[in-house]
């Protein structure tokens, strides 16, 4: 028992060493990346202006943030951000959700494996991008037709990982219940369920990062806002510096996005860490 | 010898078989048939009869493959479909009982969940009272030497605790049999020779009805009341041997010629069995 007690302090205090050093070495690590972004964009100014690159095929950082400025000023980004951001989160939602759910009937049930796997193995080698235009020809230029995409290109890492994550559990934890005598929904949400998240975790970080990609390619395909849309104005009237701008709103949208799942993750599968 | 045991299966030491406590759990004429991928079959277990009376301490040994493991899924209501009969607290026919309680070879804890809340795992599903569980749950946790670790999570834990934890969720909903498969075979020998004696002392302050499979003979002699020899192919039961050596059992008792001569006997009823 003492033997035990030392023993589980003695894992509790290693630990915690290894997050002070995780913590120290991420500081670190950030420093010296802030740092060569700042050399990046120095070199980047200089070359500029030293070679006397056009504004329509280099930009400098410089003029990059000026049109940042003006873009956030005018109100234009900020409502055309909100756009963006709406039909990425809402079509990520959207394919989060249904997608665990046909995942979950899926691995529940032989029957419906057997009709809707074929199906799925089909649709996953092609490209849902390219039924973006079909999809706006029926539901219009609106946001509601890049809900849809997102959505669509979004729901297939979801939808396969749950499956996965579903199937791959424990017997014996599943003799535990059975020898209780627990039904199939209760077996599900107590054990199935949760022993799966590391898997349907996994799938909504490549969800994330292609919700991103379905909003701004739905958007060139067809729209009347959002940064995508932005993108396509500017590139019209070669205003490059506004690209680039763009581009720096999507780039901090999409580390935002990847840090709140990292949250989200770290808050449910605490868990799973010393596991694995 | 050989021929002996592989004819009929015989008793040794039936003068031990006083009339004690009435059986818990009577196996008569258990078959269990498997069908193999190719169209074959396997008798798993063939004709098994066993008595296990109420706060018995009954072990099984014998080589991979003798049907143990599947003799304990039937009583713990895992295996569907067997011959013969099965009587469990009264109740005849297989499935879950709640008067069952398990002890997986891997502890087989819900690592989302805290240790309280994996004790409390068949007292949720059972839809047992939850302030008396509660209540239970704690006096489990420090009869199994955890007190304290109610809120840590299983990762928190080493193998040996962990299987202490498992074995108070066995026990949370009050079952009458406590059937354990090789429980301790993933922990090192030190710890096991520690939860062999814990797991005693538990036996001892409860009264359970104990199953155990092993692959020790000395802790099955160590621990049982009983200790069946099983031989494979096809699964049976081929002796029966009464430990009748003191209680409370202790260490010490390891070195004693008498128990030398119960794991000599088995060492060679286990040689005959393989043959």
């Amino acid at each position: 028992m003492s033997l035990d007690a030392t023993a589980a302090a003695e894992i509790l205090a290693s630990r915690k060493r290894e997050r002070l050093r995780w913590l120290s070495v991420s500081t670190t690590d950030s420093l010296i990346s802030f740092g060569g972004f700042v050399m990046l964009a120095l070199i980047w100014e200089l070359a500029v202006d030293l070679f006397k690159i056009p504004d329509f095929i280099l930009p400098a950082p410089s003029a990059i943030a000026v049109s940042l400025y003006n873009g956030f000023a005018s109100g234009l980004f900020v409502y055309n951000f909100f756009v963006t951001a709406f039909q990425t989160i809402a079509g990520f939602l959207l394919a989060a959700v249904v997608g665990t759910a046909i995942g979950a009937v899926v691995a529940q049930f032989r029957i419906v494996e057997r009709i809707v796997y074929p199906w799925l193995v089909a649709l996953q080698t092609l490209p849902k991008i390219a039924i973006a235009p079909l999809i706006i020809i029926w539901a219009g230029y609106g946001v509601g037709s890049k809900v849809i995409i997102v959505a669509l290109v979004a729901i297939f890492p979801v939808l396969v990982n749950t499956i996965m994550g579903l199937k791959s559990c424990d017997q014996g934890k599943l003799d535990l219940m059975r020898s209780l005598g627990a039904g199939r929904w209760e077996t599900f949400r107590t054990v199935r369920l949760p022993n799966a998240l590391p898997f349907i975790f996994a799938g909504l970080n490549v969800a994330i990062v292609l919700a991103i990609l379905g909003s701004i390619v739905g958007e060139f395909v067809g729209s009347k806002a959002g940064l995508g849309n932005l993108i396509l104005e500017a590139n019209f009237q070669f205003d490059v510096a506004r690209i680039f701008a763009v581009l720096v709103v999507l780039g901090v949208f999409g580390v935002v996005l990847s840090l709140l799942m990292r949250m989200a993750q770290n808050h449910f599968l605490f868990w799973n860490k010393s596991l694995s | 010898m050989a021929a002996i045991a592989g004819a009929t299966p015989f008793i040794v030491n039936t003068h031990a078989q006083k009339p004690l406590s009435p059986a818990v759990v009577t196996l008569n004429d258990v078959t269990k048939v498997y069908e193999t991928a190719s169209g074959g079959t396997v008798h798993a277990l063939s004709k098994i009869n066993l008595a296990i009376r109420s706060a018995e301490f009954v072990s099984v040994i014998g080589a991979s493959g003798c049907g143990k493991t599947t003799l304990l899924r039937i009583i713990g209501g895992l295996e569907d479909g067997f011959g013969g009969e099965l009587v469990l607290s009264g109740r005849k026919g297989g499935g879950p009982s709640r008067d069952v309680g398990i002890v997986f070879q891997d502890a087989n804890l819900l690592p989302w969940r805290t240790i309280l809340q994996n004790v409390l795992l068949p007292a949720q599903v059972l839809r047992l009272d939850k302030q008396a569980s509660l209540a239970r749950a704690h006096e489990l946790i420090e009869l199994v030497g955890l007190k304290g670790f109610e809120d840590k999570y299983p990762f928190e834990l080493s193998g040996g605790m962990r299987q202490r934890i498992s074995i108070a969720r066995a026990l949370i909903h009050d079952p009458s049999v406590l059937l354990m498969d090789e429980p301790f075979g993933a922990l090192d020998a030190l710890t096991r020779e520690v939860m062999n004696a814990e797991v005693l002392k538990i036996w001892d302050a409860t009264k359970k009805t104990v199953f155990m499979i092993t692959h020790s003979i000395t802790e099955a002699v160590f621990m049982s009341d009983r200790v069946i020899v099983m031989s494979p192919r096809p699964g049976r039961v081929i002796a029966e041997v009464d430990i009748a050596l003191p209680r409370p059992r202790h260490i010490g008792m390891l070195s004693e010629e008498k128990f030398g001569a119960y794991t000599g006997k088995l060492r060679r009823l286990l040689d005959v069995g393989t043959d």
